[in-house]
């Protein structure tokens, strides 16, 4: 224990005496959350369309207003030809085409129903989907304004997905309401995420990289030969680097709070119980990194490697329910995936203990078999 | 080989290889206690991974090695409590000032710089002015004096010393070796590797490593005598000409040189010394080499190693 004491103090201090390092730590959780908070959304906020309104009467202009009222599309250019318009979406000037068929006001006061083409440049899938989606849930409301007054409804026939057309009245009607998070604010629930993330790269790259360094720098074998125990070098190894990782969740929150006004529905105990929880299996994973690797260029290496199937597999960016089936195996076994769920669950719905207790005891034993395997790794002479 | 029960270090049969790579051949030889061993030898020769085993961060592949009576396989705690270890690379922390570093390591084995004042500071005194500075910016004598102070805080029973000189200027390793005479004369065990010859006249005994085999263990003195032909030393003007006509000399057994003079002998052991000198300057004045001197010389301990390194007659040294 002494030695342990002896050890921790030597740790502090080479962190503290490295200004550079400091300022990592403390400025870049700060910036990242403010960047990736803001760049890190799905919106789209004004997209371009081309406009090729075939029909010229009250209701296609109607319908093209609409859209632009909405303020998620910006009439770009238009003209009478569809060719024209796919030249614009080619070179990029428009990220979509609406094409109003002639004939369109005539359909739906006759047929009751009418077709509006949209042609998306799909190259930026997520956008595309997302652009469909307002533009659809805009006609939609326009068509039951519509049939309100006309008895009509009238239907859609997008470029890439054919939905059967709507007939008569609307008999039902989709009304979506976004608990928890009700205005939809990407923020909310990005930032909790990206939280998770920066204790990760901060808790797993730092130990990785400190270990690996007195590897390099010849002091591990100087220590090896000294009575100090493995369990004693790795505990304090570990545990400054668990300080400052919880240090940084705590700036981190801070940010989250006074910047995008997160909010922290459930209790901060659970938040930094869970925290404590996970870094043991993140902390773990750059031990293991460590062991493995003979220099800071490897450690980095394999690290990244590692950390972008973690990010990727955590459902931070991509829901894990859109996995195949064999991803969401992989990505219940990572433990991000379930701290990120206990962050979201926490802060934005109030989930008490009994709510998150299996992500916990999921945290728990990752953290329990994570630093074991490492710990094995890691051997206080070579072979 | 006899060993001594109360030798500090006894290596038998060690075998320890890298792969294809063989770093130790079957190693045996004893250490006394009390005595200044050197090991000499090449870069690459094994000398590291044998300190490594002595400090028990390597396990041998075969054959045993006890240090201060304590297998190093089986007894790993007791023998790190009670060595010393510099190793050839500078290994402290070059963040830490000069008496944080030497804090730290006596804190590790649970004792203080105040304890071990006594034994480091002949050592110490001499950097104490600098103990605030950063490690990392010590000249090169002066980090080998903070590592040794390193070592030594704890008041080990052997001290394991892997080519402490290399990198020093030649002021601060004679001072370097001064030292450890001083230590070894208050009954420390020292071992010391080098890869320069000069320094292996400076310890009580010397093992000869290379290619992970031990070529000779004797005094200093007497393995130079190991050496199989009487010695001539030639100085010529110019010399690098006068290397070339010794080499392409028929009779010539091993040319190298040293220093501004260049050690020869020759092939034909039942010549006299006098005949031997007349035949070499005739050969070299009719080679245009008007200006040159040659006598017999005692072979020393560079000449003995170059033997039985077992060097073709006229090689490079």
């Amino acid at each position: 224990m002494r030695a342990l004491r002896f050890l921790l103090r030597k740790e502090f201090l080479q962190i503290f005496r490295d200004p550079a390092l400091v300022r990592m730590l403390f400025m870049i959780p700060v910036v990242q959350l403010l960047v990736l908070s803001n760049a890190a959304t799905f919106e789209v906020k004004r997209a371009r369309m081309y406009v090729v309104d075939q029909d010229a009467s009250t209701m296609s202009r109607s319908v093209v207003d609409r859209l632009a009222a909405s303020g998620r599309f910006a009439r770009a250019a238009s003209s009478g030809s569809v060719p024209l318009g796919d030249e614009a979406l080619m070179r990029r000037e428009v990220e979509l085409i609406v094409v109003i068929p002639a004939g369109f006001e005539r359909a739906i006061v006759r047929e009751h129903r009418a077709e509006v083409q949209l042609q998306l440049n799909a190259e930026d899938g997520a956008a595309a989907a997302v652009t469909q989606a307002y533009a659809r849930e805009i006609l939609v409301r326009y068509a039951t304004d519509l049939s309100a007054q006309l008895t009509p409804a009238l239907s859609l026939a997008g470029a890439r997905v054919e939905r059967p057309p709507m007939r008569g009245h609307p008999a039902v009607q989709v009304r979506t309401r976004g608990w928890y998070n009700a205005e939809l604010d990407y923020r909310h629930y990005m930032v909790p995420g990206i939280l998770v993330q920066l204790l990760t790269i901060v808790g797993t790259l730092l130990t990785a990289m400190n270990i690996v360094r007195e590897k390099e720098a010849g002091t591990l074998d100087q220590l090896n030969v000294t009575p100090v125990t493995k369990s004693v070098f790795i505990a304090a190894k570990l545990i400054p680097l668990w300080v400052i990782s919880m240090v940084v969740l705590s700036i981190g929150l801070v940010v989250a709070k006074v910047a995008f006004g997160v909010p922290m529905r459930g209790s901060l105990f659970l938040v930094f119980g869970g925290a404590a929880l996970y870094l043991v299996a993140a902390l773990g994973i750059g031990l293991w990194v460590s062991a493995v690797t003979e220099t800071q260029q490897q450690a980095m290496f394999v690290n990244f490697s590692f950390l972008m199937v973690y990010l990727l597999m955590s459902g931070l960016f991509t829901p894990i329910s859109a996995m195949p089936e064999w991803a969401q195996w992989v990505a219940r076994f990572n433990p991000m995936m379930h701290y990120i769920s206990l962050m979201r669950a926490v802060m934005l719905k109030g989930a008490g203990f009994v709510d998150v207790a299996r992500q916990l005891a999921v945290l728990a034993s990752a953290g329990v078999v994570v630093l074991t395997i490492a710990v094995r790794q890691y051997h206080k002479r070579s072979a | 080989m006899v060993t001594q029960a109360s030798s500090p270090v006894v290596i038998e049969g060690v075998r320890k290889t890298f792969g294809s790579t063989v770093a130790l051949d079957d190693v045996t030889f004893d250490v006394r206690a009390g005595e200044l061993f050197g090991l000499v030898g090449p870069d690459g020769g094994g000398k590291t991974t044998l300190f490594r085993i002595l400090t028990t961060l390597l396990v041998p592949d075969a054959g045993t090695a006890t240090v201060l009576g304590r297998d190093v396989v089986r007894d790993l705690w007791e023998i790190r409590k009670r060595v010393g270890y510099m190793p050839g690379r500078f290994s402290l922390y070059p963040d830490l000032s000069v008496e944080e570093n030497l804090r730290f390591f006596a804190s590790v084995f649970g004792t203080t710089i105040e304890k071990g004042y006594d034994i480091i500071a002949p050592i110490y005194a001499q950097i104490e002015p600098f103990k605030h500075r950063r490690a990392g910016q010590l000249s090169g004598g002066m980090k080998q004096k903070l590592a040794l102070s390193c070592a030594l805080v704890h008041r080990p029973e052997l001290l394991l010393l892997d080519e402490p000189t290399t990198g020093v200027d030649a002021v601060s390793r004679r001072e370097f070796w001064d030292l450890l005479h001083d230590l070894q004369s208050s009954g420390l065990t020292i071992v010391v590797s080098t890869p320069y010859m000069d320094e292996a006249d400076r310890c009580h005994r010397v093992a000869l490593v290379q290619k992970g085999r031990v070529l000779a263990i004797d005094v200093p003195g007497a393995i130079g005598a190991r050496f199989p032909r009487p010695l001539y030393a030639v100085h010529g003007v110019p010399r690098h000409a006068t290397i070339e006509a010794l080499r392409a000399f028929p009779h010539a057994a091993s040319v190298h040189p040293f220093g501004d003079t260049l050690h020869y002998s020759d092939a034909r052991e039942a010549h006299h010394p006098p005949q031997v000198i007349a035949e070499v300057t005739a050969w070299l004045t009719t080679r245009g080499i008007a200006e040159m001197t040659m006598s017999r010389i005692a072979p020393g301990i560079e000449d003995a190693f170059m033997a039985l390194m077992g060097d073709e007659p006229g090689a490079p040294a």
